[in-house]
C-alpha cells in the first residue's frame, strides 16, 4: 500500500475560529481543547460519490415547488465548484437552503414575525456537471433578525453545502450579496479574519447571467481545499 | 496559482428542510449490505452538558471487508454494491442521533500500518463556525492497541472518548453508544483534518 496524497489544510486567517465571543452560540459549543492533528489516511481522502444519482433527482428550480410562484425577486445563482489549484470538481453534491423573500425559514424553530410563503421551501440540490458547474433558480432571500445581540440582523445569505471528492474537502458555507450594508455588522460574516477570504463568500452580480425581463443573475464559485502536490510522509 | 478556499460558515439552526434526509441514517441499503449490522446511538452535548438539539452528524466508513466505495481505494478487497459508507442524521430535541450500519473492516493507515476499524464522524450545528471531526472506534477490537491515530493521543482518558460503548443488542444488532461532548468535562477528541 503506497501512501495517500493528503489534502491541503485550512490556513489561519482564512478559516473561522471555533470560539468567537461576538457570535454568542460559539461560547458553549466551541471545543476548548486543542485539536489533534490527523495526518490524512485513506479515510480522509475518500468520501461519498453522487455521480449515480443517489441523492435523488436534481432540484434546481426553487420557484416551481408550489402551486404557484413564490413572492420575491427571481434570481439565478450559478457558478463552478473548483479546488484551490483551479481544477473543477465534477459530479459532487451541492445543497442549498435559504430564507424566503421576507426573511423567514420554513422551520418550526424560526419564530421571526414575517410571513411564510406557501410556495417556497427554500431548499434545493444538484450534482455538478463534468466541468464542476451548478445552477439554481430561486428568490432573493430577505435579511432576518437573530438574537445574538439586541437588534441584530443577519446579512442576506444563502447556505451552501458541498462535498468535493474526499472527506477532507467538505465545506458548508454561506453566500452573501455584493454591497449588502449588513455585512460589516454581521459577526458570522466577520468571523473570517482576512478580508480576502471573506470576499470569497460574496457573490458577484453577473449581467451575462441575468435573463432579460425575468431574473437577476449572481455568480458564486466555491473553492474547496486541493490536494497536496506531493505525498507527505512515508 | 492558488485560490483562497471558500471559508466555512455555520450551518445555523435552520438547515433541516434543506439537509434532513432521514433515510440516510440507514447505511445498510434496507438490510441488503454484507456484514454484521450494528446500531450507533448517541447524544450531542454542549459545554454545560446540555443536549444540542439543532446539530446534524455525517459519517463515513469502509465496508465490512475494509474497503471504501471510492475510486482512490484500490485495495484488492470486495466492494459491496449495497453499501456506500455515508450517512447523515439530525439530532432530536434531546440531542439524540442514530445510525444503522455495518461493522467496518480494518483499513490501511500511513506507511505500512493498519488502522483499527473506525467510522469518521463530523458534527455541524449552530454555533460551530466550522464542523468538528472525530472518529468512533469499537471498544473490544484488538487492533485498537496498534492503531496509529488512537496511539497519537497520549492521555488515556481522552483516548477513551473515541471508543463507542457496547450497550447490548436489539435482536441480532449490536448497539454502540457514542456521545459527543463539544466542550468541557469529557470533551470528545476532535481532529484537525
Ligand atoms: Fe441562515
Amino acid at each position: 500500500m503506497s501512501d495517500v496524497i493528503g489534502y491541503e489544510r485550512g490556513r489561519a486567517g482564512e478559516d473561522p475560529p471555533y470560539l468567537d465571543p461576538n457570535y454568542g452560540s460559539t461560547v458553549k459549543r466551541a471545543p476548548a481543547k486543542p485539536l489533534v492533528r490527523l495526518e490524512h489516511t485513506l479515510t480522509e481522502v475518500t468520501g461519498p460519490g453522487f455521480a449515480d444519482g443517489w441523492a435523488g433527482p436534481d432540484k434546481t428550480d426553487l420557484t416551481r415547488q408550489g402551486k404557484s410562484e413564490p413572492i420575491g425577486a427571481r434570481m439565478i445563482v450559478a457558478g463552478r465548484i473548483l479546488d484551490e489549484h483551479g481544477r473543477p470538481v465534477p459530479k459532487t453534491l451541492v445543497e442549498l437552503w435559504q430564507a424566503n423573500s421576507a426573511g423567514r425559514y420554513l422551520h418550526e424553530m424560526d419564530q421571526h414575525d414575517a410571513p411564510l410563503d406557501p410556495n417556497f421551501t427554500g431548499a434545493g440540490h444538484v450534482v455538478t456537471n463534468d466541468d464542476g458547474d451548478y445552477k439554481f433558480v430561486t428568490i432573493v432571500p430577505g435579511a432576518y433578525p437573530w438574537r445574538n445581540t439586541h437588534n441584530a440582523w443577519r446579512s442576506q445569505h444563502i447556505h451552501f453545502s458541498v462535498f468535493g471528492p474526499g472527506f477532507a474537502s467538505r465545506v458548508i458555507t454561506q453566500m452573501y450579496f455584493p454591497g449588502d450594508p449588513l455585512m460589516p455588522f454581521d459577526p458570522i460574516f466577520l468571523s473570517i479574519p482576512e478580508e480576502a477570504a471573506r470576499n470569497r463568500m460574496i457573490s458577484a452580480y453577473d449581467p451575462t447571467l441575468s435573463v432579460a425581463e425575468w431574473a437577476l443573475g449572481y455568480r458564486f464559485d466555491i473553492v474547496l481545499r486541493g490536494r497536496l502536490q506531493t505525498p507527505t510522509g512515508i | 496559482m492558488r485560490l483562497i478556499p471558500t471559508p466555512s460558515q455555520t450551518a445555523g439552526p435552520f438547515f433541516k428542510f434543506g439537509l434532513d434526509r432521514p433515510e440516510w441514517a440507514d447505511l445498510t441499503g434496507g438490510g441488503k449490505a454484507t456484514g454484521e449490522k450494528i446500531r450507533i446511538e448517541g447524544r450531542v452535548f454542549d459545554g454545560d452538558h446540555a443536549p444540542v438539539p439543532d446539530a446534524f452528524l455525517e459519517i463515513w466508513q469502509a465496508n465490512a471487508a475494509g474497503r471504501y466505495a471510492h475510486a482512490e481505494d484500490r485495495q484488492a478487497k470486495p466492494l459491496d454494491p449495497h453499501f456506500r459508507g455515508f450517512g447523515r442524521c439530525s439530532t432530536d430535541k434531546e440531542g439524540k442521533y442514530h445510525f444503522l450500519t455495518i461493522r467496518p473492516g480494518a483499513v490501511p493507515g500511513r506507511g505500512n500500518t493498519l488502522q483499527a476499524p473506525h467510522i469518521a464522524v463530523r458534527v455541524f450545528a449552530r454555533g460551530l463556525l466550522k464542523h468538528v471531526t472525530t472518529r468512533l472506534y469499537f471498544p473490544e477490537d484488538p487492533l485498537n492497541k496498534s492503531d496509529p491515530v488512537l496511539g497519537s493521543i497520549e492521555d488515556a482518558a481522552r483516548r477513551q472518548t473515541l471508543l463507542g460503548a457496547a450497550d447490548g443488542a436489539d435482536g441480532a444488532v449490536k448497539l454502540y453508544r457514542f456521545d459527543i461532548v463539544l466542550q468541557g468535562k469529557g470533551e470528545t477528541v476532535f481532529f484537525d483534518v
